[in-house]
């Protein structure tokens, strides 16, 4: 592997597309930012309604920080080469991850019993941002979950073995990125927005 | 790809260089002109469909100013052309206000947005930091494909029954919102709303790639503080894009919630006369949107600019001979206006019932933008000062740039003012202001980078007599088409208006009107001039024979006159000093590969 050797002697130099992936994190944050920012401003403005995050939205939470804890323990049997143990892990991750988001699903649909509408004639912007926002961020953590299949199934392949790190350092990064943004969201939900 | 990439940042190996030597011979023509990740290649894609856009867009421009200089006239040969757009010979009202919506947006994102950085950060970047491509050709590629993409959406937008969105180009609600508020808002803002999605996709690729590719791949002995101003003007760019358009994208999802899901974000107690409805949607706020949709839309005018005063800043230097005068001051001013661009987003809503309060800081943050711009104009000037000029249709472009944008910056003073802009905002005056200013004067810069670096993209050069006749014919048109408007819009002439000569106020200004529009087909005459020029040159202009026609001292001249895909033969040239040793120490100029001489006076 000539090419690792290279990476190693220039220390201290980030890879290239690690730092994309940190430009790119910059500018998820600032869609999420602007989002929020419009509904604090929407808030402070007329017919605002207060409401109750349901319970789920809690059990949600514990199951994408998990997954981080899972994602991180993956990362750390790769660098070691326990290969059998990281493909489990990952094949964790990526089940939580789905779980993550059918739980956000089955939140939406709670409220919707509830007789708050997310959407149409009868919805408020209060639930129609919830809708919106978490929606979003779902469609983030369903990329992480389409970039683990990827590394899942390199992972299996026989043919050619995967030694560098990189790929799966960057999915990981982008993966603790999406949970750290749904606590900062959820935080927002509950006590600041 | 990310092993070869970080291979090509440092480029220590003699295999290496060999190894691209032979690689493109093995391009097909697919691989080489259609799904090519050579940013050389990817850089003339981005030209040559944002030369298409201009073309459209200026026509456009052209058959709105038919109906505002001649209100009264039909012209049958339109029917023709336009057919239900130009009923009777004369264009229909909901053609108009589709020709200026569709004017704006193409030549905002199109044009000055693709086309301009889309183009140079994508050949200038790798090949003066010294890079073989970018940090990801892949990327790269993607980026150019959405903007087709997004390209084709537009144009098909044209063609639907119901004709492209008509509701300005910052579609605002509930114009924006409401199918049912103009044929317009129908398929056409649909077909519009996608295509901006697939155009925020493409930005973000290639803005990503830009700043990656900035500050990891370049070559050895290029500090930040040696690269040329290009450089940094298209880094700041491409951070500007990469923190506004997301925030675009957020108001555009709320719109388009808002749109097809019945939502109520921006829509509140609305009674639509033409269908004769009162809408439930209750709470919803107009004014919101603006707050997204300027929060990029000032940004998007520095993202506009910026590359523009690069280029110019580095063919005003290499054309007089001196090194660019102020280098870290120009370096602070483009800082700067990056970080204000963030900060005065409000100063477009001044009269939409701002605080007061809010808007007097919003007055000051923009007025500070003053300080900046004037600290670039005058380095400009003050490199043009007893400088060895040589007046190259791209130093007359660049020239041209720092004379319209010091026309157009002033009146920014006075839009900025939130008290001036009660009887300012939407007139003509802000017409002028803004055309002058971001508009034309980005342009010259366009033109200024491709005159300049014709040389590098195709070997050969363009005509240099059909390019002073096109330099001077668009620099006095422009004035000529801009200066006039800043009266109409004292005189209080609004904006977006269909027929101004059925009102008492504004019947003085039909025959300045009428001038206007002539000038405009006249200058839009000689741009397709510069077309046949460029397209020409391609095949038949005359042949680039020395490696570095202009005695530049920058890395793209170091590369062969056709340089293939990996940019340099062999390894990649050291760099041992700043961009700008001209006329040092008694040389001429001094090669940012030379290193430095035993006895040289003190350098960067």
């Amino acid at each position: 592997m000539m090419a690792t050797s290279v990476t190693k002697k220039e220390t201290g130099r980030i890879h290239p597309h690690k730092f994309t992936l940190w430009v790119a994190m910059a500018s998820i944050i600032m869609a999420f930012a602007g989002l929020t920012s419009a509904y604090i401003v929407k808030k402070n403005q007329s017919n605002w309604l207060e409401f109750q995050l349901p319970l789920v939205f809690w059990y949600s939470t514990a199951v994408i920080i998990i997954s981080s804890v899972t994602m991180h323990l993956a990362l750390k049997s790769f660098k070691v080469r326990e290969m059998q143990r990281y493909r489990s892990l990952i094949t964790v991750t990526a089940i939580l991850g789905i779980v993550f988001t059918v739980l956000q699903y089955v939140g939406f649909q709670h409220l919707e019993k509830a007789g708050i509408s997310l959407v149409g004639a009868k919805s408020n912007p209060a639930a129609s941002f919830l809708l919106v926002i978490t929606g979003l961020h779902m469609v983030h953590v369903l990329g992480g979950v389409i970039a683990l299949l990827v590394i899942f199934f390199r992972a299996f392949r026989t043919s050619v073995k995967q030694y560098s790190p990189v790929p799966l350092e960057i999915a990981a990064t982008y993966w603790h990125f999406v949970d750290l943004l749904w606590i900062y969201l959820f935080i927002f939900y509950n006590w600041v927005g | 790809m990310a092993t070869e990439a970080v291979l090509q940042a440092h480029a220590t190996h003699d295999v290496h260089g060999d190894h691209h030597h032979e690689h493109h011979h093995h391009e097909t023509f697919i691989t080489k002109y259609v799904f090519s990740q050579d940013h050389k290649m990817i850089a003339k894609q981005f030209l040559i469909t944002g030369m298409v856009w201009a073309v459209l867009g200026g026509l456009m421009s052209v058959l709105f100013r038919f109906q505002l200089g001649y209100p009264d006239a039909t012209y049958p040969w339109l029917e023709d052309l336009l057919g239900k757009w130009a009923e009777g010979g004369r264009i229909t009202p909901a053609a108009y206000y589709a020709l200026v919506t569709t004017h704006g947006t193409v030549l905002v994102f199109f044009v000055l947005t693709a086309g301009l950085s889309g183009t140079f950060a994508n050949f200038l970047i790798p090949l003066q930091i010294g890079a073989r491509d970018m940090a990801s050709p892949f990327m790269n590629m993607l980026s150019y494909w959405f903007f087709l993409a997004a390209s084709i959406v537009m144009l098909s937008s044209l063609f639907v029954e119901t004709g492209p969105f008509s509701g300005g180009w910052t579609a605002y609600p509930p114009l924006s919102a409401l199918g049912d508020a103009s044929p317009g808002s129908k398929t056409g803002m649909d077909l519009w709303l996608i295509s901006m999605a697939l155009f925020v996709v493409s930005s973000l690729l290639g803005g990503l790639n830009y700043i990656a590719t900035v500050l990891n791949m370049r070559t050895k002995g290029m500090s930040m503080t040696r690269m040329p101003l290009t450089i940094w003007a298209l880094f700041f760019t491409a951070i500007l894009g990469v923190l506004s358009f997301p925030v675009l994208f957020s108001g555009f999802i709320l719109l388009i919630f808002d749109r097809n899901f019945g939502t109520s974000f921006y829509l509140s107690d609305i009674y639509l006369a033409g269908v004769e409805k009162a809408l439930p949607n209750e709470g919803g706020s107009a004014i919101l949107y603006q707050h997204l949709f300027w929060f990029l839309g000032h940004p998007e005018v520095y993202i506009i600019l910026l590359p523009a005063m690069g280029m110019v800043s580095e063919i005003l230097s290499v054309n007089s001979r001196k090194p660019i005068f102020g280098y870290m001051a120009m370096i602070g001013s483009l800082f700067a206006i990056a970080i204000l661009a963030f900060l005065v987003w409000a100063h477009h809503m001044f009269v939409t019932g701002l605080n007061p309060f809010l808007g007097s800081i919003f007055v000051l943050l923009t007025l500070l933008i003053a300080v900046p711009s004037a600290i670039k104009v005058f380095n400009w000037l003050t490199t043009l000062w007893r400088g060895n000029i040589r007046f190259t249709p791209a130093m007359l472009f660049a020239i041209g740039f720092v004379s319209l944008f010091i026309s157009g910056g002033l009146t920014g003073i006075w839009l900025g003012n939130s008290a001036l802009d009660i009887h300012l905002h939407d007139t003509y005056f802000v017409i002028a202001h803004f055309h002058i200013v971001m508009g034309v004067a980005s342009m010259f810069g366009m033109f200024a980078g491709i005159y300049h670096w014709y040389p590098k993209m195709y070997g050969r050069y363009l005509n240099n007599t059909m390019g002073y006749i096109h330099f001077w014919a668009t620099l006095a048109g422009a004035y000529l088409i801009f200066w006039p408007m800043h009266y109409e819009g004292l005189a209080g002439m609004p904006r977006r208006y269909y027929d101004y000569s059925i009102w008492e106020s504004f019947k003085q200004f039909a025959e300045l009107n009428r001038f206007i529009s002539t000038v405009a087909m006249i200058v839009f005459a000689v741009q397709l001039l510069f077309l046949f020029n460029f397209f020409y040159s391609i095949w038949k202009g005359r042949k680039v024979r020395e490696q570095n026609p202009y005695n530049a001292t920058t890395l793209e001249w170091t590369t062969p006159i056709n340089p293939g895909h990996g940019n340099w033969v062999g390894e990649i040239p050291e760099v041992h000093r700043w961009a700008y040793d001209y006329g040092k120490d008694g040389k001429e100029f001094i090669s940012q590969t030379t290193p430095i001489g035993a006895d040289e006076s003190s350098h960067h």
